[in-house]
């Protein structure tokens, strides 16, 4: 059994037009990760996850997922192992209820209806839509549309799940839901990536980084380690949260190792640091 | 004094099939060359209240509609829309609905070809407005084909080709990545500052309404839940956690130290606040230690 989810190999990818948005891309996603791509407006984010779920097949290199080269396996197929969640959730919505919404993929399986039931009220559990089952999903809030599109692909069972830009235009609490479902979906032993341009939300959700710049992956690595790389994330036309920033200027007076991913991890920092101070002075 | 470019004045409004209105009796005003930031929990009217302000609402949107929307001077019920065009620009949060034509150069200057201004000054407006957003050498390209951020990009340039006196921004950064964004601000800036603009925008992203707003207004279940500025804003907890605002991480820190005890000299809304407040706060606490 392979421990690889993604295994991304020396892909390039040109478009019939001729432009090449991705150039010799190369890396492996491991089972069980929550993998962030970030990177400029048009650095080949959104190219190379349609690479990822089969839409696109490279021009040259392989995709693997799961053991299976994108190649040799229909969209449909792939479609089972790999859930994608579009960046405008809109695109996504048909259905007259959220329930047959959710259903409509196990149906299109010709599953069992036990079966359809069973996924369709796990689906319901991961993302809190109980209540709005009987809903019209187009008449619901931006952030319920996105978890609507979140619990379809979930209802696939598929053991990775690629989200692009989930949380475009969400206000904090949609925000905060969305991301939590996808920690929830990792935390059930599957396989997060998502492209994002919120680095708030990658510190606080990420492990591992990939950052992209005109079509080619310039920094891969965990989170604290790329954020500490000022210079080259602003190459890709991004920059480090400003709790990270922040700390990163007041290191000389606290003294840590690391990039501060965290307002609460800065908060403790400068409470440790104040108190001991105090207690010096008072001894 | 100040001359007051939009007035609202008890304006509602109801969509055909809303149960209660989307819009209740809001009021408030904006003057020459203020930048207001709308910000609000998702559903809380923001953009019901772009399309008010622009004249959408009443005459290109069916609906219940009541009080008074005055811009430039002009009341938007007793005015075609192509009349208060001239004075206002918007962008909406879709920019795929505003796109249409086939070629980004054709699309940046389309608005202003329809206002019939010479074709020398939109070429130069056209232009201008590309370097602006950053989408230098894609004049050429087709508007349908570019990314999420692109189509963004030329959304705006679109309007800012226009060269309105007032400009309405409906998420316009929610796609871009963060540089992009803070492009995005940085140009607003120069439109108030440069060209005395008036700038209205809907956003959630609060460090950079911290850096460059000068007034927010909380939108909450179609009601003006408070006004003031980005400080007074995200220094009140009550609207913060009625609203579900996000805060800049900067004043999330300045909360979390203050839950344990420490209390800093001010409340920091961008870095170079927090970097001075809590570094006064560490250098006391050594100078006490050191005397």
């Amino acid at each position: 059994m392979t421990e690889t989810a993604i295994s991304v190999e020396r892909v390039t990818y040109r478009y019939h037009n001729g432009f090449q948005a991705l150039t010799d891309v190369d890396f492996q996603i491991r089972k069980h990760e929550f993998v962030a791509i970030i990177g400029q407006n048009g650095a080949g984010k959104s190219t190379l996850l349609k690479n990822l779920v089969g839409l696109y097949k490279p021009t040259q290199g392989n995709i693997v997922v799961n053991g299976i080269n994108t190649r040799d396996i229909s969209i449909a197929r792939l479609s089972t192992k790999v859930g994608f969640v579009l960046q405008n959730p809109d695109r996504q919505l048909f259905a007259n209820t959220v329930e047959e919404e959710i259903t409509f993929g196990p149906r299109n399986l010709k599953l069992e209806q036990a079966e359809i039931d069973r996924r369709l009220e796990h689906a319901l559990e991961m993302t809190g839509l109980g209540p709005l089952r009987e809903d019209f999903p187009m008449a619901l809030s931006a952030g319920d549309r996105a978890k609507v599109v979140i619990a379809s692909v979930i209802a696939m069972q598929p053991e990775i799940i690629i989200l692009d830009e989930p949380t475009t235009g969400q206000d904090r609490r949609g925000c905060a839901q969305i991301m939590d479902i996808a920690k929830d979906f990792q935390n059930r032993g599957f396989t997060v990536v998502v492209v994002t341009h919120h680095m708030a939300l990658v510190a606080d959700y990420a492990e591992r980084v990939i950052v992209m710049c005109q079509g080619q992956k310039l920094l891969d690595g965990p989170t604290a380690e790329i954020f500490t790389q000022t210079q080259a994330l602003r190459k890709a036309f991004v920059m480090p949260p400003q709790v990270t920033q922040l700390a990163a200027r007041l290191q000389p007076q606290l003294g840590q190792q690391g990039a501060v991913l965290h307002t609460k991890e800065l908060a403790d920092l400068v409470a440790r640091q104040y108190f001991s101070g105090k207690e010096s002075s008072i001894q | 004094m100040a001359e007051i470019m939009v007035r609202v004045e008890n304006a509602s409004f109801r969509y055909p099939n809303a149960k209660e209105y989307n819009l209740k009796n809001i009021n408030f005003e904006v003057e020459k060359g203020e930048f207001l930031v709308i910000m609000g929990e998702n559903g809380a009217g923001k953009t019901t209240l772009c399309k008010v302000l622009s004249g959408i609402i009443p005459h290109s949107q069916e609906g219940s509609y009541f009080g008074d929307v005055t811009i430039c001077g002009l009341n938007s019920k007793e005015h075609a829309l192509s009349t208060l065009t001239q004075h206002i620009g918007i962008v909406l949060d879709d920019p795929e609905s505003q796109l249409f034509t086939t070629e980004v150069l054709d699309e940046v200057a389309f608005g202003a070809e329809n206002l019939e201004l010479p074709v020398d000054e939109i070429r130069r407006n056209a232009q201008w407005a590309i370097d602006v957003v950053r989408m230098q050498g894609y004049e050429e390209k087709d508007p349908t084909r570019l990314s999420g951020g692109q189509k963004q990009r030329v959304a705006i340039a679109s309007a800012l080709t226009m060269q309105p006196e007032i400009l309405i921004l409906d998420e316009p950064t929610s796609q871009l990545d963060p540089i992009g964004t803070l492009e995005v601000f940085q140009v607003v800036r120069e439109l108030k500052e440069t060209y005395h603009m008036t700038i209205i925008m809907v956003t959630h992203k609060s460090e950079e309404i911290a850096q460059f707003a000068d007034r927010v207004l909380v939108l909450h279940a179609g009601e003006v839940l408070a006004q003031g500025t980005p400080q007074e804003i995200f220094r009140n907890q009550e609207v913060l956690d009625k609203a579900w605002l996000a805060i800049p991480q900067a004043s999330e820190v300045c909360v979390a130290l203050e839950q344990q005890g420490i209390a800093l000299n001010g409340f920091p809304v961008v870095l170079e606040e927090g970097v001075q407040q809590i570094g006064q706060l560490l250098n006391g606490a050594r100078k006490e230690m050191g005397a």
